[in-house]
Order: structure tokens, then sequence, then C-alpha cells
């Protein structure tokens, strides 16, 4: 049994849109405040730029709390803030403020794990040449972390993929309900098949991209 | 000293403890002025408190008490966007080189440039003129991950230059060097030095560093100074017993315990250690005492060096003739420089140690006597005591 294109090719590629859509809002706003917080981490830390036990305390523990919790529950935990910021708690805006959510807490401590890692040499350099905070973030933090923070946010794609893939819980579609609802329900492997090689070749490309990104960044 | 271009007073700083560690008074009340225009060397062993030091003085730390006063202006109370200003005026060069592995050659040196908001074409023309007085024009577009060690530091000083400082302050920037890289980046130092008129403000913990090229230096340990002087009197003749482990780690013209026993074998006659200086910089007058007694020396272990481009060192003599001219041969050398006995391998000399340490004044004149503790040198174990000069300087007990 083959994979019924005529049937089932219209809805393959409307699945696969509302994938692109979901993942790559996530990916942007995720990206965006998971920088932000990640930054804000590293520099509160005790003994860095901008160290400050509170800001600190606040965001370790938030990130503490939020990230351990398996994204399906914290889908329906999530469900009156969703409520708010959103005005729906189903569909696929609700489904994609959640993946938002879990997706800048988890880039977040990603970002910070590879911010650790730069030489607190080169930023004391810089100090010493009279920088100031916002310039050494914008001149020597990202830059001296690029490589790593492109594989991070690598990985953090792959994540967000994961995560859509429950998107049928709230009824937001994408290529995971579709091979639940027209391959797992209906017994047809071809579908499951099909959506699983799309995923593959997608991750494999984007995987690809992002190496060859953090190896230009490298300079080595 | 015209007003000196850095000074401290009383400067305290201290590192609050914490659960885990207590408290360390990294800094502990440092007076200290620095002329400017001199190469000041700073020595002491690790966690003595150099590093802190210098990082008083560009604002990397506050201190917590007592000032700081830099080209005028006092930086105790500034605002920080004010110290920004200060340090965008000192350049600072590292032992790690703390380069930017995001940017070529030439975007390092042009970093703080672009922090004091230099336009692009004045930059590139500057970091041209800098990559050329440092000696790498070729490199500019290359990554720091390519270039060697020597040439990374070199790229350090262009940077720390770039922005016209009156001060560079270099944190054991040889350290991660070998020797021959050393002495390269110490005579760039000292053109720094010469050619632009920086005052140059050199960390260490190596004293071959200070003889090479500091006028004067300052020893530290446990967050004080424990002397100051100019390097040559620092080597000729130290007080503190830091200073004078220091001076023997550099100077290794005197045998020790063992090379000491080697050499009792192979030369059983009389060994005389005679000290070399300025003075009797061209042993004529060590010559001349020999001759005139008519004893027969044979040099058999020593070392002649430059300490702030003045001989300095010593000879180990075997000394063969008759017994009282061998002794009258002694004691005229001993109105000339700073001789050691150590016997005959029969009858091996052991000065008598000091029962109670002598305080000396200030002296004067040539530095031709020295005070250095036998002890220092393992040549009399731990009872030394080193008569030297026309008048006996007596030391007091190394701990
Ligand atoms: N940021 C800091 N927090 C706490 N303690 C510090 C800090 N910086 C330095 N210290 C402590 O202050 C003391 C002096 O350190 P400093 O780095 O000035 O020594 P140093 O003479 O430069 O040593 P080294 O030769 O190892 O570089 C050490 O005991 C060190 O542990
Ligand atoms: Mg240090």
């Amino acid at each position: 049994m083959g994979f019924d294109w005529s049937t089932n090719g219209p809805l393959l590629w409307t699945a696969a849109g509302e994938t692109l859509y979901m993942v790559l809002i996530t990916l942007v706003a995720g990206g965006f405040v998971g920088l932000t917080i990640g930054l804000g981490l590293y520099l509160t830390r005790a003994g860095n730029l901008l160290a400050n036990r509170i800001v600190f305390t606040v965001l370790n523990v938030l990130i503490n709390l939020i990230r351990p919790v398996p994204f399906i529950i914290f889908l329906v935990a999530l469900g009156p803030l969703t409520r708010l910021v959103t005005g729906r708690t189903i569909g696929i805006e609700a489904f994609t403020f959640a993946m938002c959510v879990m997706a800048s807490v988890v880039f977040g401590r990603l970002v910070e794990q590879n911010l650790v890692s730069i030489d607190p040499g080169v930023i004391e350099a810089a100090r010493a040449m009279g920088a100031s905070p916002l310039r050494i973030v914008r001149t020597v933090i990202i830059p001296e972390a690029l490589a790593p923070l492109i594989l991070g946010y690598t990985f953090l794609f792959i994540g967000v993929l994961d995560m859509s893939a429950i998107g049928g819980y709230l009824g937001a579609g994408g290529l995971g309900d579709f091979a639940i609802v027209h391959g797992y329900q209906q017994y047809d492997w071809a579908v499951t098949f099909v959506v699983v090689v799309l995923i593959v070749i997608g991750v494999q490309l984007i995987q690809l991209l992002g190496n060859t990104l953090a190896r230009r960044a490298l300079r080595r | 000293m015209s007003t000196p271009i850095i000074s401290f007073r009383d400067a305290v700083k201290v590192f609050p403890g914490t659960r885990r560690r207590p408290e360390v008074r990294a800094v502990d009340g440092v007076t200290l002025d620095i002329a400017e225009g001199e190469i000041f060397g700073v020595i002491g062993y690790s966690g003595a408190g150099k590093s802190t030091l210098v990082r008083l003085i560009n604002a990397l730390e506050r201190t917590t008490s007592g000032s700081v006063v830099v080209g005028g202006r006092d930086l105790t109370g500034l605002s920080e966007s004010q110290l920004r200003e200060v340090r965008a005026g000192i350049g600072m060069i590292f032992q790690q080189f703390n380069l930017l592995s995001s940017r070529t050659v030439a975007g390092n040196v042009a970093y703080p440039l672009e922090v004091a908001k230099w336009p692009k074409d004045k930059r590139e023309e500057r970091v041209r003129e800098l990559l050329e007085f440092v000696g790498i024009s070729d490199k500019a577009g290359t990554y720091p991950a390519q270039l060697s060690g020597g040439q990374k530091q070199r790229v350090g000083i262009a940077r720390a230059l770039a922005a016209n400082p009156r001060i560079l302050l270099a944190d054991e920037a040889t350290s991660a060097l070998d020797p021959e890289t050393t002495r390269e980046v110490l005579r760039l130092l000292q053109r720094v030095n010469r050619e632009l008129g920086i005052t140059v403000v050199i960390i260490t913990h190596e004293m071959d560093v200070v003889r090479y090229c500091c006028d004067r230096v300052a020893v530290m340990e446990h967050g004080k100074v424990a002397e100051t002087g100019d390097a040559y009197s620092i080597f000729s003749s130290p007080t503190a017993p830091i200073t004078r482990r220091f001076v023997a780690t550099s100077l290794r013209d005197r045998p020790s315990d063992e090379t000491l026993a080697r050499l009792r074998e192979r030369h059983p006659g009389r060994l005389v250690v005679v000290g070399i200086d300025e003075v009797t910089g061209s042993t004529r007058a060590i010559t001349q005492v020999f001759r005139d007694q008519g004893v027969e020396p044979a040099v058999v272990y020593g070392g002649i060096t430059e300490v702030a481009g003045k001989p300095y060192g010593s000879l180990t003599f075997e000394i063969a003739g008759p017994d009282d001219a061998v002794a009258a041969a002694i004691a005229r050398l001993r109105d000339v420089t700073a001789v050691d006995d150590l016997g005959t391998a029969a009858a091996p000399a052991v000065e008598p140690a000091d029962t109670e340490p002598v305080e000396t004044d200030g002296r004067s004149g040539p530095p031709r006597t020295r005070v250095i503790g036998a002890q220092d040198y393992g040549m009399l174990g731990a009872r030394g005591a080193r008569l030297a000069g026309p008048d006996p300087l007596i030391i007091e007990e190394d701990d």
C-alpha cells in the first residue's frame, strides 16, 4: 500500500504548513526571549559583569520550575495564562504560545551554558579598554560565543519540532497530528512513513546548516 | 621626583568572605608612587596581590579604603562611567593575551578605538601605524588562533597602545612565553617606554624580567610592599628576606650546597666568592690584589650579568699560595668588594651565625657593599651570615 497522494497529499502540505508556522514563530520568539534570559542569567551570576543575586535567583528558579515539566502537562498547566494572552486555550495560537514559553526557558538555559565557556579574560580586557556592559554584550560576549550559540539554536529547532508533534492535543494540527489521525489511527503506515521521512530530511538540512554556520563562526 | 603619575596611599582591597572561603586582604595598606616615564616592576610570589594592585590602577577593582590617584585624578568616588573614561586612557596587556578570537588582528587593535568612537578612516590609519610599530603588519587580516604567543602579545600591546594611553599595565605579560620571546616582548615594552614616553608597570614573578628592563621595583608579599627601590639596589643590597630569595633565583652565580660539595672535590684549596659590581666590574682591582700578594687564583664558578645596565654577579676563585699570602689577599679583597671565604676542603669555613640582627642605616656612595644572606644561596646553610665591604654589615636571619 503506497501513499495516497490524491487524498492525503493536500492534507500533508497543510499539516506541514502548520508545523512550519508553529516552529518558525516559536524559534523567533523563543530564540529572542531565550537569548535574553540566558544573557540575564550569565551576566547576573556572582562575579560577573552585572552580578545581582536577586535577578539571578529569580531567573534560575523560574527556569528550574518550568523546564522539567513534561510539555504535554505544561500545556494544561499554562492554560490560564494562555487564555489571558491569546484569548483561547485551544487552537494553533494557544499551542504556539505555550511552545514559545517552553522554548524560551529551554533556550535560556542553553545560552547560559554556552556563555559560561567564554574566557573571562576577554571580558576583562574589554572592560580594561573602557567598554560599557552593553557594548561588551554586543561586541564581545555574543561574537565570542557565536559558534556554540548557533549549535544551541539548531538544537532548539529540533526540540521545538519535537514539541510541535503534539499540537493535535490542542487542535493545532501539524505534521504530528496528521501522522496520528491519518496514519496511526487508519493503520496507514505509508502516511506515518512519509511524515517521518519529511521530518528526518528537514532536521538533517537544518543540522547541516547549523554545523556549517557554526564552523564558519569558529575562525580556527 | 616630580608629581607621580600613579600614587597609592594606604590602599586596601579586601575581598569579602563567603560561606566557603574567608575574606582576603589582597592589597593591605600599600603606599607607593610611580613616576611618569619610568618602567616600574611589581614582583612577588603567586597570591601576593600583584594583579589586584594593578587592577586598582585602572579601577577594574575599587579600593576598600585608602586612595589611588592616577594622572592627578583620585579614583575613589568616581562613578562607573567616569571610571570607564579613566580605563580608556590606560592600556593593559595580559598573560593569556585576552584577544578577541572572533576578530582579526586589525579588528582587535581597532576595538579600543571603536570604544573611543574614532571615525572609521582614522581607525584604519591608526591600526596600520600600530601594527607597524609592533612589527606584525603582515598579520592584519589573521585571526588570533593562527598566531604564536609572541605575535599574540604584540597584538595585545598594539591594542593597549591604540587609544594613546599614558600608562601601560602589563600583568605577567611574558609568563606564557619562552625566554627568547620574553626578551623580544620586553624589548618592545622598553621601546614603548622610551619612544612613546609611556609609563609602564610590569607585574612579574621573575626577577629576570626586573633585571632586564625595570627602572624601579616594588617587592610584594601578603598584600604589602616589602621593599621598593631602583632595580640595581634591589639586586645589590636587598633588605627584605623575600627580596633576597628573589635575587637568589635570578642570579645563579653562587654555588649551591651540592655544587659547593662537588667544587671542593675538584678544588681542595681555598675557595673564595668575590662580588662583582659596578666598581669591580672590570675585575682589574681584583686581579691587582692577587698579583700584589703573589697568589695564584683560578676561577672555578660564577657569573657576571647586567642589572639595570650595570655589571653584577660574583666569581668563585680557588686561591693557591702560601697560607699567609692567601690570608692577606683575602683581607685586601675585602677592602675592594664583598667577599665570602669558604675555606678549604679540609677546613671549610663556616662563618658564625649572628646572634642579633643589626640595623643598618641608609647607605650612600657606590653600591659596592652587598647585603645578601649567604643562606639564601644555601652556601653556609641556615647559619650563614655575610660580611661585606669595609664596615661589616650583619644580616638578620632568614625565616
Ligand atoms: N575576585 C576575587 N575574589 C576573591 N579573592 C580574590 C579575587 N581576586 C583575587 N583574590 C585573592 O586575592 C589574593 C591576591 O590575588 P592576586 O591575583 O592579586 O595575586 P597575584 O600576586 O597576582 O598572584 P598570581 O601571581 O598568582 O597572579 C589571592 O589570595 C586571591 O585568591
Ligand atoms: Mg596575578
